[in-house]
């Protein structure tokens, strides 16, 4: 028992030291007032000066959403959510859509800077070449503050812009794309997102355009009991290529805040996406207490022939992460897939994975899922992989492996597999292994202090997935994973 | 090199005493053996030696080279030089024992405040270790002991056993679960380590492997005491008489 409290009392301390991005920016905000009503719809579409069809599209999904129920199929548990209770968009008083960052607030500036994420071009030009470039969307709780490289984009045909900015100049693509992969009444959270989203990321690359740079944003939740309603669409039309990123940090507040995104990415014939997420909301304490609530629904649709979309994320922040980025392989001859780490410590509640939905024919998909899981958290990987009857050579490849550090925490593997076509080819691997205080005390007898021991154990068993991330961001990631579990064994 | 005296532990969370004012030294140069019966404290021995927390020292102390281990770190006394070949090797999940040899040779060197190897001498010297022990070369890019043979475990302890190069070598029946050639093998493996400066703690139950490392001294192990010592002529006593005349002496 002296040994579990001791690790009780470690995770507790870095929840105060190791979470770096838990500071608050005091700044000015414009908000109404809380709770939600046909009445915030219109305010939001309102402050965001939107056409009528897009309040009337939000309006229909807030009917729809009153009608729905909070789904209770996952592995996690949280009280009630009080939807009244939350504050459904927040603004820096400084105004909504700064034309450029002379306009943007200090403090906002200096709140990214803080995060690792400079804003100013020129400091994101020093020193770097031009192919490691990158371009940043910066949404500051409801709305993008700034987005980077915007002309040197456009100059390739490339939009890349808020999704509020996107509705205004860009209406036809919003249009004809917005909800076509996650339908409005997908699912309870992603309608609600429907009724309420605030900002997101639009992206739009032309035809035969490899994207010259790659493309970010960065989410920063920083009001309290402010809910994040993102919303990101990217297309890549015909024969194009686009890797994006996308990152999340809160401050620690005593009390859980919801994130209800919606991400839809859509693949034309031989085009390709590559979508990164290096998840690190505020995970809340050891208890339990505050944290972010990432309830997220995103989803790739491979419609043309031959495309490809890549799905990798690193998890290791949020109190309760909900989130099964998912393919629908449509196009024949397309290609999903989906690489993962989820790290949870404290009192974190993980239930992720994927789907792959193969429609087309001659349609793969590959799932390289990695769970690790410590402290008193718990980890679920659920998966689905189907095959449709015309979806002839069907082919995936899933691979799932959890690590259990100490022995109050759990993990959960839930795979599904529906073939409708004889010719599909499933294949499923599965693993846990497990590291006690007995793996500890090997490792240090060998000279090698915990920290080092944990790192080396964890480097190897994440190599596979970081391999798929951009190089810097990989480094991050890694070093990221290591303080996430630091002190998780006694 | 090592002294250990009057050395009293329980077991950290409950009120089970292990060890009860145990005395003993291994000079350098020196390979002492430990014999007992199951249950003697033998393992325990081993463990608190290198700084396992599940134990609590109630009294006593040991010292390497003078310095007074019960105040650090496992890793520090690693470090120091203690090097314990477990009874039972762990699995390391998804390293490479390469990958780990290499971290635990450089974590070393850095506490010691040297330089980090460079990659071709460690793969020379890792190569030439290993061949001397009979370890494929496949097996080093295998996860370390993960689904490993008892026998290849045990060999693997004393790979890293050569590689670490420590002054302290705690062999915790290193010859239980190897067939008649590997006991030879192994046993070459560490002669071939003996050394001046260096002292070793053998723990075994048979005299075969003391036929092939011929002890210096042999410790009769009861209850959790040291309750008689001799030259190597005592193990063949044991192995005719067992360990029934002492049982009352403990
Ligand atoms: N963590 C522990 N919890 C409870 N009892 C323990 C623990 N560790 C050791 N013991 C007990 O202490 C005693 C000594 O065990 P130890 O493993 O040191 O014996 P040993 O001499 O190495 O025996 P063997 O020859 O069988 O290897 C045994 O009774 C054992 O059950
Ligand atoms: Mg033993």
């Amino acid at each position: 028992m002296a040994a579990v409290q001791e690790t009780i009392d470690q995770v507790k301390s870095i929840d105060v030291t190791e979470y770096k991005y838990g500071f608050v920016t005091e700044i000015e905000m414009d908000k109404p007032a809380k709770g939600l009503t046909e009445d915030t719809v219109r305010y939001i579409s309102a402050r965001k000066n939107e056409p009528e069809w897009m309040l009337e599209w939000r309006l229909d999904a807030f009917r729809r959403w009153k009608t729905m129920t909070e789904p209770t199929w996952s592995r996690v548990n949280y009280p009630p959510i009080n939807y009244q209770d939350i504050y459904y968009y927040a603004a820096p008083k400084s105004g909504a859509s700064p034309q450029s960052l002379d306009e943007v607030d200090p403090a906002i500036l200096e709140t990214y800077k803080k995060l690792g994420i400079p804003l100013r071009e020129q400091e994101i030009l020093a020193g770097v070449a031009p192919e490691n470039r990158v371009a940043v969307d910066a949404v500051f709780d409801s709305v993008s503050v700034v987005t980077t490289f915007k002309k040197e984009l456009a100059q390739a045909g490339v939009i890349f812009c808020s999704i509020s900015d996107a509705i205004q100049e860009h209406p036809e693509l919003v249009r004809k794309y917005l909800a076509t992969v996650v339908p409005v009444t997908d699912n309870y959270f992603a309608t609600l997102n429907c009724a309420v989203f605030t900002d997101g990321s639009f992206v739009y690359i032309p035809k035969g355009v490899r994207c010259p740079m790659e493309l970010s944003t960065y989410f920063r939740i920083n009001e309290q009991n402010t809910g994040q309603f993102e919303r990101t669409l990217i297309i890549a039309d015909e024969g194009s290529y686009v890797s994006y990123l996308e990152g999340c940090t809160a401050p620690k507040r005593d009390e859980n805040q919801l994130h209800a995104a919606v991400v839809e990415l859509i693949a034309l014939d031989d085009a390709e996406i590559k979508y990164s997420t290096v998840q690190n909301w505020y995970p809340g304490d050891a208890e339990g207490k505050g944290g972010i609530y990432n309830f997220v629904t995103k989803r790739g649709d491979c419609r043309g022939k031959n495309s490809k979309i890549s799905w990798t994320q690193v998890e290791t922040g949020s109190a309760i992460t909900w989130k099964y980025p998912s393919c629908i392989l449509r196009g024949d001859g397309s290609r999903g897939e989906f690489y993962s780490i989820a790290v949870s410590n404290g009192a974190q509640q993980v239930d992720s994975g994927t789907k792959m939905l193969h429609l087309g024919k001659n349609t793969t998909s590959k799932i390289i899922a990695k769970g690790i899981a410590a402290g008193k958290s718990d980890s679920t990987y659920r998966g689905m992989v189907s095959a449709h009857r015309k979806a002839t050579n069907a082919r995936n490849f899933t691979n799932c492996d959890s690590l259990l550090i100490g022995d109050q925490c759990g993990a959960h593997t839930i795979p599904y597999i529906e073939a409708k076509t004889a010719t599909a080819v499933f294949e499923h691997e599965a693993t846990t292994s497990k590291i006690g205080e007995d793996q500890m005390f090997y490792c240090q007898q060998r000279g090698l202090s915990e920290e080092e021991a944990v790192a080396l154990i964890v480097n190897g068993f994440v190599k596979e997935v970081l391999q798929q991330l951009p190089m810097e961001f990989a480094v991050e990631a890694q070093k990221l994973i290591t303080i996430s579990l630091e002190g998780s064994v006694g | 090199m090592l002294e250990i005296r009057n050395l009293t532990v329980k077991i950290a969370d409950e009120d089970k005493q292990i060890l009860n004012g145990l005395n003993l030294t291994v000079n350098a140069g020196e390979v002492a053996a430990i014999m007992g019966p199951n249950g003697s404290g033998k393992s325990t021995l081993s463990y608190v030696i290198a700084g396992k927390e599940d134990y609590e020292v109630l009294d006593g102390e040991i010292l390497l080279n003078g310095e007074n281990l019960l105040e650090m770190e496992a890793d520090a006394r690693a470090a120091a030089g203690i090097f314990l070949a477990f009874q039972y090797p762990l699995e390391i999940p998804g390293v490479a024992t390469m990958t780990f040899l290499k971290a635990a040779m450089n974590a070393q060197r850095k506490a010691r405040g040297e330089a980090e190897l460079l990659t071709p001498d460690f793969i020379k010297q890792v190569n030439a270790a290993a061949d001397k022990l009979g370890i494929n070369r496949d097996m080093l890019r295998r996860p370390l002991n993960v689904g490993f043979s008892g026998g290849e475990k045990k060999r693997m302890e004393i790979l890293q056993m050569a590689l670490l190069a420590p002054s302290m070598c705690i062999l915790d029946e290193t010859d239980s679960g190897l067939d008649i050639d590997a006991l030879r093998i192994v046993a070459d493996g560490v002669n071939a380590l003996r050394a001046q400066n260096r002292g070793f703690l053998v723990i075994t139950h048979y005299q075969r492997l003391l036929d092939h490392i011929v002890p210096d001294t042999v410790h009769v192990m009861s209850k959790g005491r040291i309750v008689r010592s001799g030259g190597k002529e005592l193990a063949l006593e044991l192995e005719k008489n067992g360990y029934a005349a002492y049982s009352e002496a403990a």
